[in-house]
């Protein structure tokens, strides 16, 4: 059986790791390979680098992150933010990224997802969506950081999404994010069943219990967090032993090497 | 030296990397000297089983990795380890490089999703060198066909809707289905094991 996989997602402008809370506000917190080298350690699943860069001398600057990052740390890594093209998915993958995540572009031209599971495999291409609830079940899609309503319908979204053949969704709760109140297990219960591709739960983490949480009542795949592993709240593997000491299965440390 | 061949079927860099980390030399090549040449061989690979074996055949190395792989440690990883069995049956029937004997077919997994991506525990079936020092311990897979094949071939299988084979060894060829490159401390020790086996490769 698949272990359920805890994610630390580190959001990189001009080379640093930075945090914002309801995406504004943004604090620095340091260097993104070292920061990834110690989630590798703490027993991370995964790594996500989310590039929240303008320039394109920036963009040079993240993909060094990448391509360095990858000379240390054996885990699979995702990266995101910025990517328009199949051409950026190829310079990705190449920077040593194992998947790819799409969010805004993939809304504004979704044959985007299928040219890069076509060409790539659906495994490496991950679809990030930014979501907010505006009535009783029910949620439209965000883009450009969760500032612009596309009057999307969240599930129409997600079928879509599975049928142009993402290997993932990565869904973020913008009412969630940044509340540390846990994650929006509604729409992640929504969503998982829509869909049968893995779906990543992201927004909200602020306490252990939420891990447990999230597995338990909804079909989660993977919970990811940003600023709680940041600042330290907690680390990677207290939540893994929480999990594991609720049977959820988690991948447990291995002192072998 | 150990050669990770290149014939352009992706990931190379990440097992390169890996070796680099544990400081095991290595290098890409996709040169029948090279391989003739190595201690022991790393054949990577992600992508369609056909494609892979138009690739190889286009790179005329085949013959030689055939007589290779029998004289020094070779590993095939994901796609590069079903490449050692008969025939795959990814879209269309190809034949491989007949290493160990079986066929590469695609999963049926039931209610659970394919490709099987993510991390899944190794069960040990028997004895292999690559396993030293490590346990029933969860490493990383991504694929959707598996490898079906004698037992006795078989170190170690994961289970997903079903026993899959993870792991296997006959003689010097060795073939994960999942990627060590990929699996944190556990698949680095695996890559440890096996330059361990190579001439001159000990870490």
């Amino acid at each position: 059986m698949l272990a359920k996989r805890i994610i630390p997602c580190l959001d990189v402008r001009d080379g640093k790791v930075v945090k914002g809370v309801n995406f504004t506000g943004i604090k620095e917190v340091g260097d993104p390979v070292e920061c990834a080298a110690e989630y590798n350690r703490q027993g991370a699943d995964e790594i996500v680098f989310y590039d929240i860069t303008a320039s394109f001398e920036g963009r040079g600057v993240f993909l060094d992150v990448v391509r360095n990052t990858a000379k240390q740390v054996f885990v699979p890594l995702t990266v995101g933010g910025g990517i328009k093209t199949v051409d950026d998915i190829r310079e990705t993958l190449r920077a040593g990224a194992d998947k790819v995540s799409v969010n805004s572009q993939a809304v504004k031209n979704p044959q985007l997802i299928k040219d890069g599971a076509d060409i790539f495999g659906s495994q490496c291409i991950c679809v990030g969506i930014d979501a907010k609830k505006i009535a009783d079940k029910k949620w439209t899609v965000f883009i450009n950081g969760g500032r612009v309503d596309m009057e999307l319908d969240l599930i129409d979204w997600v079928k879509q999404i599975e049928q142009l053949g993402a290997g993932e969704i990565c869904l973020n709760s913008i009412d969630a994010d940044g509340t540390k109140a846990g994650f929006d297990i509604e729409m992640l219960e929504a969503v998982c069943n829509a869909t049968s591709i893995p779906v990543i739960a992201s927004g909200g983490a602020g306490q252990l219990e939420h891990f447990p949480e999230v597995f338990e009542k909804t079909g989660a795949t993977a919970a990811l967090a940003a600023s709680l592993f940041h600042f330290r709240e907690l680390t990677v593997d207290e939540v893994k032993a929480e999990l594991n000491k609720r049977n959820i299965p988690v991948r447990t440390a291995f002192g072998g090497i | 030296m150990i050669a990770i061949i290149d014939y352009g079927a992706g990931n190379i860099f990440s097992v390169k990397n890996a070796l680099d980390y544990i400081g095991v030399s290595s290098q890409l090549t996709d040169k029948r000297s090279d391989i003739i040449n190595a201690d022991g061989i790393i054949l990577p690979g992600v992508g369609a089983f056909p494609h892979a074996v138009n690739m190889l055949e286009k790179s005329g190395l085949i013959d030689t990795i055939k007589e290779q792989a029998v004289q020094k440690p070779f590993l095939g990883i994901c796609l590069g380890m079903q490449l050692l069995f008969d025939k795959g049956y990814e879209f269309e029937e190809a034949d491989g490089l007949g290493l160990i004997g079986g066929n590469v077919k695609l999963m049926e997994v039931g209610e659970l999703t394919l490709p099987h991506i993510g991390w899944n525990k190794l069960e040990i079936n028997h004895d292999c060198p690559l396993m030293h020092g490590i346990g029933e311990e969860y490493v990383y897979f991504v694929h959707s066909y598996a490898a079906e094949c004698s037992p006795d071939d078989v170190a170690a299988y994961c289970d997903y809707a079903g026993k899959r084979t993870a792991l296997v060894n006959r003689g010097t060829v060795y073939g994960a289905q999942f990627h060590p490159e990929k699996s944190g401390a556990v698949g680095l020790k695996m890559l440890k094991n096996f330059a361990g086996m190579v001439k001159g490769g000990q870490v």
